[in-house]
């Protein structure tokens, strides 16, 4: 465990240190703040889309964030030959992988629980009004997301060796999964025959990440969900980003580092 | 003169040891590009059966021409590449195991490192890898900034060095885990003559504290310097094997002279020689 918490230390150290994340980091703050803090006409419908636009931009980030995060981490190291020391020493490509992956997932996190604390504090502020339990639920379930969104942009990285492509793979299979996934069903029901048995086959392979934007909760002020939901949601991205690891590492050890 | 087989001398006193480095009928082919020369599909022969040992306190040199395998035989004893058939050991264990690189320091050719990080954070990140105890950690990497004399620029990061410091903290790297043996890749490819003597004064160092150390050069003074053995590899065998001295045919003074003779460069050269009046010609 300790390799793979050195492995993780320098990722969060890089992105620490490179001036890029900074900018979509503060860009995001400085909108959250602005449009989380006016109050236009004391409409309630107004400052719930205001909500819900500061939520959507903080999703947008995360995505933008942890895909470019991790889809640089093995091809820049490949290429400017860091994994050759790296891997001369005692580690094992597989504790490579899941040091890159707990690194990256937490940066993604990190930089979540700023975005959903001064969300939620303007918010709060203005409203007079601390749903804690709310937050909490879609922020972990957000940091859900996340983690299966870095497994499968490391998944992507050992199978593309250009950061380009990985990234916009990726983030067009993450987009299309959030917006369209729960559509697949009914499609493939009208469809029939073998293109419905075809999108079945995705609907029911794919993970669902629809399932962990719970955003509703805090735009509309909505009840807590159960505790057992989140805790069955929990394990639902385990499977999914312990797959895609998995078959990371698979490929990573098999590939030659020359 | 070129050499069909290997010139076959063993360390008599060795003999008994079990060495640190082995490899024994190592075969290394890799797949041939598409459209490469002659749209053959054969594949690429690296390493043709490569037998060698490397025992407990001597400075071996591992030498060739470019394209000889030599890169290639690191990447398999380093587990960055697999070998298609044979055997690779370090301290007894197969290099596909991980834990059979837990007493090596490796000296990449040029400086690979994470330029964002101080040399003590780099330092710091290679000692948990190598599962150093906390308590030694800093102790540790203190006494290597001191043996490398980057005390004063610890906290700078790496990518304000000069070349030559970041060579330094390669060997730095290298031996935060106190290594019983060093790989070490062309340590003086790019130096300037003072890196080159003080990369020579360490190796000779780490000799006399009994530390194994193989490595490539094309410097080849250097190697006649410092080597206990050398073997000289081309076309991906093992042409010779031995000390310096033992290489020599009678009249050769150095072992460049051995070098050129081994590879069977004198032949090309005088082939070249009896082919270049023809080809004007014509």
């Amino acid at each position: 465990m300790q390799k793979i918490s050195a492995v993780a230390g320098v990722v969060i150290l890089e992105m620490i240190r490179r001036k890029d994340v900074y900018v979509l980091f503060f860009l995001t703050a400085l909108i959250t703040l602005v449009l989380g803090s006016v109050d236009l006409f004391g409409d309630a419908k107004i400052a719930r889309y205001l909500k819900e636009v500061c939520l959507t931009l903080m999703w947008m980030s995360s995505v933008i964030i942890a895909v470019f995060t991790a889809a640089r981490q093995i091809p820049v190291e490949r290429e400017s030959r860091t994994l050759f020391p790296l891997l001369a020493k005692p580690i094992t490509r597989s504790e490579v992988m899941l040091g890159k992956f707990l690194g990256c997932w937490l940066a993604c996190c990190i930089s979540l629980a700023a975005f959903y604390l001064l969300f939620a504090l303007i918010s709060g502020i203005r409203e007079q009004h601390w749903p804690l339990a709310n937050y909490f639920q879609a922020f972990w379930l957000h940091c859900l997301f996340s983690g299966i969104v870095v497994a499968l942009t490391l998944l992507g990285s050992v199978w593309f060796t250009a950061v380009s492509s990985n990234a916009t793979i990726v983030l067009s299979c993450v987009v299309g999964m959030l917006l369209l996934g729960r559509h697949l069903h009914k499609v493939a029901v009208k469809a029939g025959g073998i293109a419905g048995h075809f999108l079945d086959g995705l609907y029911f392979s794919l993970p669902h990440l629809e399932w962990f934007d719970v955003r509703d909760l805090i735009i509309h002020n909505w009840p807590r969900m159960d505790w057992t939901i989140v805790g069955q949601d929990t394990l639902y991205a385990c499977a999914y980003a312990g797959c895609f690891l998995a078959l990371a590492c698979w490929r990573f050890r098999r590939q030659p580092i020359h | 003169m070129g050499f069909s087989t290997p010139i076959a001398i063993t360390m008599t006193n060795c003999a008994s040891i079990e060495p640190i480095l082995s490899t024994e009928n190592l075969r290394v082919e890799y797949a041939a590009l598409s459209g490469s020369a002659g749209n053959s599909r054969e594949p690429k022969v690296a390493l043709k059966g490569l037998s060698l040992s490397v025992y407990r306190g001597e400075v071996f040199g591992f030498l060739g021409p470019n394209g000889a395998g030599k890169t290639t035989t690191m990447n398999v004893l380093l587990g960055f590449t697999s070998a298609t058939s044979g055997k690779a050991s370090l301290f007894g264990t197969d290099v596909r195991q991980p834990i059979s690189r837990q007493r090596i320091g490796y000296l990449p050719e040029l400086t690979y490192y994470y330029k964002f990080l101080t040399a003590e954070e780099l330092l710091r990140f290679y000692a948990k890898i190598f599962n150093i105890p906390k308590a030694q950690r800093e102790e540790r990497i203190r006494q290597v900034l001191h043996r490398v004399d980057l005390e004063h620029a610890a906290r700078r990061p790496i990518r304000t060095y000069s070349k030559g410091m970041q060579q330094r903290i390669g060997i730095a790297q290298a031996l935060i885990n106190d290594p019983d043996l060093l790989i070490l890749d062309e340590p003086t490819s790019g130096l300037d003559p003072v890196g080159r003597m003080e990369v020579r004064h360490l190796i000779q160092r780490l000799k006399q504290e009994g530390k194994t150390v193989f490595f490539s050069s094309h410097e080849l003074g250097e190697v006649e310097t410092v080597c206990d053995r050398v073997g000289i590899l081309a076309q991906g065998e093992l042409k010779a094997l031995g000390p310096v001295q033992e290489l020599l045919a009678p009249g050769e003074r150095s072992l460049e002279q051995a070098f050129l003779r081994i590879i069977g460069y004198q032949a090309q050269e005088e082939t070249l020689c009896k082919k270049s009046p023809l080809s004007l010609a014509s």
